[in-house]
């Protein structure tokens, strides 16, 4: 098994005074980038806040597909699940499993944003599109940047799966698991505010 | 090198001294020199924030300079050499405290003022109200109760409080008459109050002080303040003598222009409500502030 | 877009800057091909992820975006030095301000603020390097393919008109069409993520890589204030990249965030805007205040009075300068309440300054007081701060503000701030850090005339426009007729302005000529304490080698190094046998570059609204954090005798 110098570097250095954790490093980094991350969306947030009654007399959140927000949230919440069970399968060791769960939450998440563009399509469809109101330029940016996000993470795990083949379980690959896991666990929790902010009270 | 500050420090003086002397005629600092209660009231606020100011600047100055002097590094220096103090609970409760009872103080007056401020100047006078719309690159007064608009002046009654009602249909400005008092922005979509009252006759400065774009350079006004009855003479003149300010003439006037003093004897019905509107205006009733407390309504003052 | 108008045509000046700029690129290119310095471009400098030469080329950066800036400010003030000046097109000059208020904050400011975290944070802290090096030159090509993007609208598609927040409506398509605005909101796009990422970096940095033996408690204060300043950073930071995609969002696909019509509500912007706005101006101006508690305590001989009550500080104005930013728009009849509460928070704000400027005075006090460069400048900024933190509090009283707002008494007051607290402190910083940096000190004689030049050209060119503020003259306004320059008094004193800032600009020669002058006669240190310092970067030979640290140093309590100095002074200066190890460092890459012109090329693409360029821009920067993902091999070993020889070599053995 190859091994990189970093981690052998954090592996037997102990003793050394001038040891840092590079992996340590790194998943408090990923933290900090998740604070700002937050903040990002808390823009968006507000600016839908501010924007939401601003309909413009057009398409207003009573128009929300239910049954298409509500699959695209189970399908989400089930992608956070198996990206969970991911972890414990790298926690057991068990390369086989920890691939085969990422494969399977790509898969989810690639739903995940197939369901929203059509979403979105279908909603265009109607007239109601990013131009017709300020409500709808938030509405569209807000779930569009998590979207975005999304679909980032996507690409970004199937580059992690591909190193799973080539390296294996090492502790660089568990370090860059352990932090896409993060990653999808909080995009989870974004959509989880964007569920009750956006759709439940647009419909209601 | 010492000549070179002593040289230094003399030129710095003399500028100043210069500065000073150029505005001997302290009727050119018209925010210092105001013409009504809502500047004066300003005023006083300037001077107490300037004098509090004051109270810690200048001791520390006069501290600055003794220490930097006192406890230069050079041969002979008898001052003592204490290198190892650095903690003073005493002290440290001196220059916290200080400061906290001073912005204490300068707060509590701020405080006063902005409250008054958002009340009319004087009760028991009744007020006139006059809209007023920054355009690009132009004012526009409209007159509720006479139905007149004039165009980059303002004509207003000394001694009456003038409850100014200010939106935009361009880009946001900020409306500013500096000698009857402070400004405030005036926005597309909204409709804010802000209360002025000249105490005096005579023609005052007023100036767009928000940027917005090629001509903003160009966008002064004057608000003459004259008698009531020269007020009311004025006003019948315009109804009389001006031109109609139709539809198809406020949509030219609408569009990005330079635009001398204009007059007009009357304008369309709900102008400014309509100008509110179409900006967004429904989007923003709950904000919208006419000073006194009243709402939105209070923009359909026209008997 | 016409490809007519992608050039910027029809002004002498612009086609004299294109011709300078083609000129200046051809002797670059010729200077590097003659003398086959490409290679060593590359090797040396484009891929370095070493943090004392990425503050290097932060410096330089800055430096010549102050030149940018200055230029812009000199063309402002000749302009309006004389009533009815035809010497600007109102287009030109509402372009030339814009670009000065952008490029002094964010292409100078901000750059020049990075270049002290990274020439002294890890040297104070003994670290050999920042917690992510790769990540910290790609903060710094992104921050320099911003400026970049942003200063060539100057000739190529127009520049940005509408302000350096350019609040919209006026920043929108309908007011402001065509790529100007674009420039802009891409030029800060793109530094403004690598802000965000420096500010990570340093937080980890600080947090985690400070030497075993140094508690947090007893950092040395520059450390502290890059802490304060970065945790504020990560605060608004977002807030910035989110208002600009929105504007973005506004202006490229028709959205109405911001918009006149169709319910947008462009106030949201400019309370977006300065939630982030007046954050960063703390942001920049903490770290200088760590400048100066460094200066103060190191020529007073002393150690800095109130060290608890300095951090505490710091950490007050930091926070509480998340609530002030309403202090903007008191104009905008938000209501008394809202006024009151952010007045009364803006002024809360000077307390813990004003407790700073008493504790460096302490430390003054008992002291031994060496009157040097970096000294000086402290001396300049105590009174100019002073009276601008004066200033500022006269601003925050809500109603007076009603009087002063945009006009120039504005305009002095921040200028005041900035360049007293702000310039002032980083260029004390230079001067200090400097033969750190290079191991040469900058010629004393040159910098006192240009000390002395700076101190009259500012008091000259902004007092006169406290005075024009209360004469009601307005900011922004490219020219005033005869009658305001005459009868209402605006002409002389606006003349006297524009001397004011010829002479700051002539500094400007004199400190360019004094680098320039020093790097061959400076007095030379081989000592690497080139002042009798205080804290661990001067325990170190100046330049530092590549790994800093030959063995982690050990801190023992605050001014670590000082108190070092006295055991070896009473141990007889005796040298005890070390033994190195291998030293783990990073390996140069070429990804935050090539990263960095994919964002230029996105950046470029959106600004002409060329949304294919632009995706492929926005692919291109995926596909280099994907390949990144995919390196391993990114690090390397100093072999222990590669360390001792080196440490012979410096003269440490």
């Amino acid at each position: 098994m190859q091994q990189s110098v970093s981690a052998k570097f954090s592996d037997h250095d102990h003793h050394d005074h001038g040891h840092v954790d590079q992996g340590g490093l790194k998943v408090l980094g990923f933290w900090i980038f998740l604070v700002t991350d937050c903040l990002l969306f808390a823009t968006f947030f507000a600016a839908f806040a501010v924007l939401r009654t601003h309909t413009n007399g057009g398409f207003t959140g009573k128009e929300f597909d239910v049954p298409g927000f509500v699959i695209e949230t189970f399908i989400l919440l089930i992608s956070s699940f198996t990206s969970g069970l991911a972890v414990l399968a790298l926690n057991r060791g068990n390369k086989k499993a920890l691939i085969g769960w990422l494969i399977v939450t790509v898969l989810l998440g690639a739903t995940f944003v197939g369901l929203e563009i059509h979403e979105f399509s279908s909603m265009a469809a109607e007239g109601a599109t990013i131009t017709k109101s300020a409500f709808l330029t938030s509405f569209f940016s807000l779930v569009g940047l998590h979207g975005l996000h999304v679909t980032f993470g996507i690409f970004w795990m199937t580059g992690l799966i591909l190193q799973l083949f080539k390296k294996g379980i090492t502790s660089v690959t568990k370090r860059k698991i352990s932090i896409i896991s993060l990653y999808w666990h909080f995009l989870d929790a974004v959509w989880i505010f964007i569920f009750t902010v956006v759709y439940l009270m647009g419909v209601m | 090198m010492r000549k070179w500050i002593q040289t230094a420090k003399f030129s710095i003086l003399a500028l100043f001294g210069m500065v000073l002397l150029a505005g001997c005629d302290n009727s050119k600092y018209i925010v210092l020199n105001p013409k009504g209660p809502v500047g004066h009231e300003e005023l006083r606020l300037i001077i107490i924030s300037v004098i509090l100011c004051a109270v810690i600047i200048i001791p520390v100055l006069g501290i600055f300079v003794y220490i930097t002097i006192r406890f230069r590094d050079k041969e002979g220096n008898k001052a003592p050499y204490q290198p190892e103090w650095a903690d003073s609970k005493v002290l440290e409760i001196i220059w916290w405290g200080i400061p906290i009872v001073i912005i204490a103080i300068l707060g509590v007056f701020t405080a006063k003022t902005t409250l008054n401020l958002t009340k009319p100047p004087v009760q028991n006078v009744k007020p006139i109200v006059v809209q007023v719309t920054s355009m690009d690159w132009k004012w526009m007064f409209t007159y509720p109760d006479k139905k007149i608009a004039t165009v980059n002046y303002a004509e207003i009654p000394a001694g009456v409080p003038v409850q100014f009602i200010l939106t935009s249909d361009a880009p946001m400005n900020s409306f500013w008459v500096p000698q009857l008092g402070g400004q405030e922005y005036t926005m597309p979509g909204m409709s804010m109050g802000l209360w002025l009252q000249a105490d005096k006759v005579g023609t005052y400065f007023g100036a767009g002080a928000n940027f917005t774009g090629k001509g903003f350079a160009h966008m002064q006004f004057k608000v003459k303040a004259v008698s009531q009855a020269d007020f009311n003479k004025w006003a019948d003149s315009v109804k009389k003598g001006s031109p109609v300010l139709t539809k198809a003439g406020y949509t030219k006037l609408e569009k990005p222009s330079l635009e001398k003093e204009l007059s007009f004897s009357s304008y369309p019905n709900g102008l400014f409500e309509n100008i509110v509107n179409k900006n967004g205006g429904k989007y923003y009733h709950h904000m919208s502030n006419m000073g006194d407390g009243s709402s939105m309504s209070g923009m359909d003052m026209k008997k | 877009m016409n490809t007519s108008h992608f050039f910027v045509t029809g002004d002498p000046m612009i086609y004299g800057a294109d011709a300078s700029i083609v000129l200046v690129t051809l002797a670059i290119v010729f200077y590097l091909s003659y003398f086959k310095k490409w290679g060593w471009l590359w090797r040396e400098w484009i891929t370095t992820v070493d943090h004392k030469k990425i503050g290097i080329m932060y410096l330089l950066a800055s430096l010549i975006m102050l030149f940018r800036g200055g230029v812009d400010a000199i063309l402002m003030r000749l302009q309006l030095a004389i009533p009815n000046n035809h010497f600007l097109p109102s287009e030109h000059y509402n372009e030339i301000f814009t670009t000065h208020g952008t490029i002094m904050i964010l292409f100078m400011a901000m750059p020049f603020m990075f270049a002290l975290f990274n020439m002294v944070v890890p040297l104070q802290i003994g670290a050999r390097d920042v917690a992510f090096p790769m990540l910290n030159a790609v903060s710094f090509w992104l921050f320099f393919i911003g400026a970049m993007l942003f200063n060539i609208s100057f000739v190529i598609g127009g520049s940005a008109d509408a302000g350096w927040l350019s609040y919209p409506p006026l920043s929108e398509n309908q007011f402001s069409p065509g790529p100007g605005q674009n420039f802009w909101i891409w030029g800060i796009q793109i530094s403004g993520i690598g802000s965000l990422a420096t500010g990570i970096n340093f937080i980890v940095t600080i947090l985690k890589m400070r030497t075993p033996s140094m508690r947090l408690r007893e950092m040395p204060l520059f450390s502290w204030s890059v802490l304060s300043a970065s945790i504020a950073i990560l605060g608004v930071f977002p807030i910035l990249t989110g208002t600009l995609l929105m504007l973005t969002i506004d202006r490229l696909l028709g959205g109405h965030f911001f918009t006149m019509d169709a319910g947008g509500n462009p106030m949201m912007y400019v309370n977006f805007i300065w939630m982030w706005g007046h954050p960063e101006v703390y942001i920049v101006v903490l770290p200088a205040f760590g400048v100066y508690s460094e200066i103060v305590a190191t020529f007073s001989r002393k150690r800095i009075f109130g060290y608890s009550s300095m951090v505490f500080s710091m950490i007050a104005i930091s926070v509480v300068s998340y609530y002030t930013w309403a202090h903007h728009f008191f104009t905008m009849g938000a209501g008394a309440d809202v006024n009151i509460v952010f007045a009364v928070c803006t002024m809360i704000i000077a307390i813990p300054t004003g407790v700073k400027v008493f504790n460096w005075l302490f430390t003054m006090f008992r002291g031994r007081i060496r009157v040097t460069q970096p000294m000086l400048w402290f001396y300049a900024f105590v009174p100019t701060f002073l009276v601008g933190g004066a200033t500022g509090v006269m601003l925050a009283a809500a109603p007076a503000d009603y009087q002063y707002h945009n006009s120039y008494f504005l305009i002095a007051h921040f200028h005041q701030v900035l360049i007293g607290g702000v310039v002032f402190g980083y260029l004390a910083g230079l001067y200090y850090w400097w033969p750190k940096l290079f191991g040469f000190k900058l010629n004393d004689r040159l910098g006192k005339w240009a000390f002395w030049l700076w101190q009259i050209g500012f008091y000259v060119c902004f007092m006169p426009q406290y005075a024009l503020g209360f004469m009601g003259m307005t900011r922004r306004m490219y020219t005033y007729n005869q009658t305001m320059g005459w009868d209402m008094g605006w002409a002389p004193l606006n003349f006297i302005s524009t001397i004011g800032a010829f002479l700051m600009g002539i500094c400007f020669i004199f400190q360019a000529w004094q680098i320039i002058y020093s790097i061959k006669h400076g007095e030379r240190d081989v000592t690497g304490d080139a002042w009798d310092g205080r804290t661990l970067e001067w325990s170190i030979p100046s330049p530092p080698p590549v790994y800093n640290f030959a063995i982690l140093p050990t801190a023992k309590g605050r001014d670590t190094w000082w108190y070092q100095k006295q055991e070896m002074k009473q141990d007889g200066y005796k040298k005890e046998p070390v033994t190195f190890e291998a030293i783990h460092m990073p390996k140069n890459t070429g990804i935050p570059f090539i990263m960095a012109i994919f964002w230029f090329i996105a950046g470029f693409g959106f600004t002409f609204q060329w949304n294919w360029m632009g995706i492929i821009g926005l692919i291109g920067v995926a596909g280099t954090l994907f390949a990144r993902s995919f390196q391993y091999d990114t690090d390397y070993w100093i072999t222990a005798e590669e360390v001792e020889q080196t440490e012979k070599a410096l003269g440490r053995l």
